[in-house]
């Protein structure tokens, strides 16, 4: 585009021509967010109850793991996925490489949301479990986690919010998403201004609305537990 | 290609990315007081519009900010080079978050400790810079180390509007020696390097704020 192109201003018709694709991306995008966030969930359970582990080499190593995870961008994460995973067999598509690596992101976020869960049950449940003669298993799955899980939730929320804003990242590994399909459409038609604005604000509705429900969310489990 | 050439190829991506971390910490420090304070303004005007510039920025993703300004604001006659649309935008995303680290820090403060600037009869700016913003202060730097990892960590996706960061020179390292294992490995611990300095910095930094105004331990 010329220099001469500076007085463009946002054109309304353009904008809802561009609509529908950009709305058709949009699930996509929530696709791979929910997918994501089941990986993550599933596990950063794994790493929070590995930090736990009685065996001191188990629990150092997966601290490390969250610390490297967490610390490094997770762009490259993406990319280190994209390009290694075929190198040795695992051939798979862009769109589902991507949502493994939003998964492993995340997951090293939410073992520290657990971990807060986990610190919150008080220790004479432990020594409960323990004097019931429960194995390890049971005393998560019976004692710990069912009081752990639940006041986490809706720190649980404001990383699937965080999740979804970074999906746009996905763009970079040729997933067709919200961003890519804008930038398709600003390429065919030499107009970024309107469906990239129109991402950021389909972004901006969803997130607000998502953090509304977030905070609803905290007000309810509240209520909850002072009754 | 042996491991030193790797890293001596990579360092030239180094110093743009820590001119890019070190930029756009200056201006979120910078947004991040402006707006944080500007939310807590008796000013009806000052409040929406810090409110605002804070939910959008909060509200949209760091890549659809930087590709809108890569791409859209040329159109709208405003032209920044690579380097300044990253520095603006990494500062304008993550400043957004600190604002509401600024806000939190100092509404935490009791209002006990505002009774008493008053019952001394300093005045509103007195209050807050003298009493509350010291106080607030210590209360600040955990939450801000966590968005400085978050800026340096957000500096790799300007190597998508073409600027030669350090993901950038790793990409085409990569495509020339398809070491692919070795290169992003490399990449990563880097990354890690500068993160972990970074922690031990801004540590550093917490205790010596809490050692000059003598309170208690930094938690």
């Amino acid at each position: 585009m010329a220099y001469g192109a500076c007085n463009v201003t946002f054109d309304w018709s353009i904008a809802l021509e561009t609509l529908p694709a950009l709305l058709s991306a949009l699930r996509i995008t929530a696709f791979a967010t929910v997918l994501g966030m089941l990986a993550a969930a599933v596990l950063g359970l794994v790493w929070a109850i590995a930090r736990r582990s009685p065996k001191r080499m188990v629990s150092s190593l997966a601290g490390l793991a969250v610390e490297f995870i967490r610390s490094t961008p997770l762009l490259i994460q993406i990319y280190f996925l994209f390009y290694v995973l075929p190198e040795i067999g695992i051939v798979m598509s862009p769109m589902f490489t991507g949502v493994i690596a939003l998964g492993l992101h995340y997951s090293a976020y939410l073992s520290e949301v657990y971990r807060a869960g986990v610190e919150g049950v008080p220790k004479g449940q432990w020594e409960a479990a323990r004097a019931l003669n429960l194995g390890r298993l049971e005393t998560w799955r019976l004692v710990i986690l069912p009081q752990a899980l639940p006041p986490v939730v809706p720190a649980m929320g404001n990383y699937l919010i965080a999740m979804f804003k970074d999906t746009p990242m996905l763009s970079a590994i040729t997933v067709l998403e919200l961003l890519q399909t804008a930038k398709v459409i600003g390429a065919e038609r030499f107009r970024y201004l309107e469906p990239l604005t129109l991402v950021g604000l389909l972004f901006l509705l969803l997130s607000l609305g998502a953090s509304l429900l977030v905070r609803w969310g905290e007000g309810y489990l509240g209520k909850a537990q002072a009754r | 290609m042996s491991f030193f050439a790797l890293c001596w190829s990579l360092l030239d991506g180094l110093a743009v990315t820590l001119l890019l971390t070190a930029g756009g910490s200056l201006v979120a420090i910078g947004l991040a007081w402006i707006a944080g304070l500007g939310r807590l303004s008796t000013h009806r005007v000052v409040r929406a519009t810090a409110a605002v510039y804070v939910e959008v920025f909060r509200g949209t993703s760091a890549l659809v900010q930087l590709y809108w300004f890569f791409y859209a604001l040329p159109l709208l006659g405003v032209h920044l080079s690579p380097l300044v649309t990253g520095v603006v935008v990494l500062g304008l995303n993550i400043g957004a978050y600190g604002a509401e680290v600024v806000r939190g820090a100092i509404v935490s403060i009791g209002s006990d400790q505002r009774e008493a600037a008053v019952a001394l009869n300093m005045t509103r700016r007195q209050q807050l810079w003298l009493v509350i913003v010291p106080q607030a202060l210590l209360r600040m730097l955990p939450p801000a180390g966590n968005l400085l990892i978050e800026l340096m960590k957000a500096t790799a996706l300007v190597s998508l509007i073409t600027l030669s960061d350090l993901t950038f020179r790793g990409m085409i390292l990569r495509a020339e020696t398809l070491d692919t294992v070795q290169v992003f490995g490399l990449l990563l611990l880097i990354y890690f390097g500068i993160g972990q300095a970074l922690i031990v910095g801004v540590r550093a930094l917490e205790r010596r704020v809490a050692g000059r105004w003598h309170m208690g331990r930094a938690t």
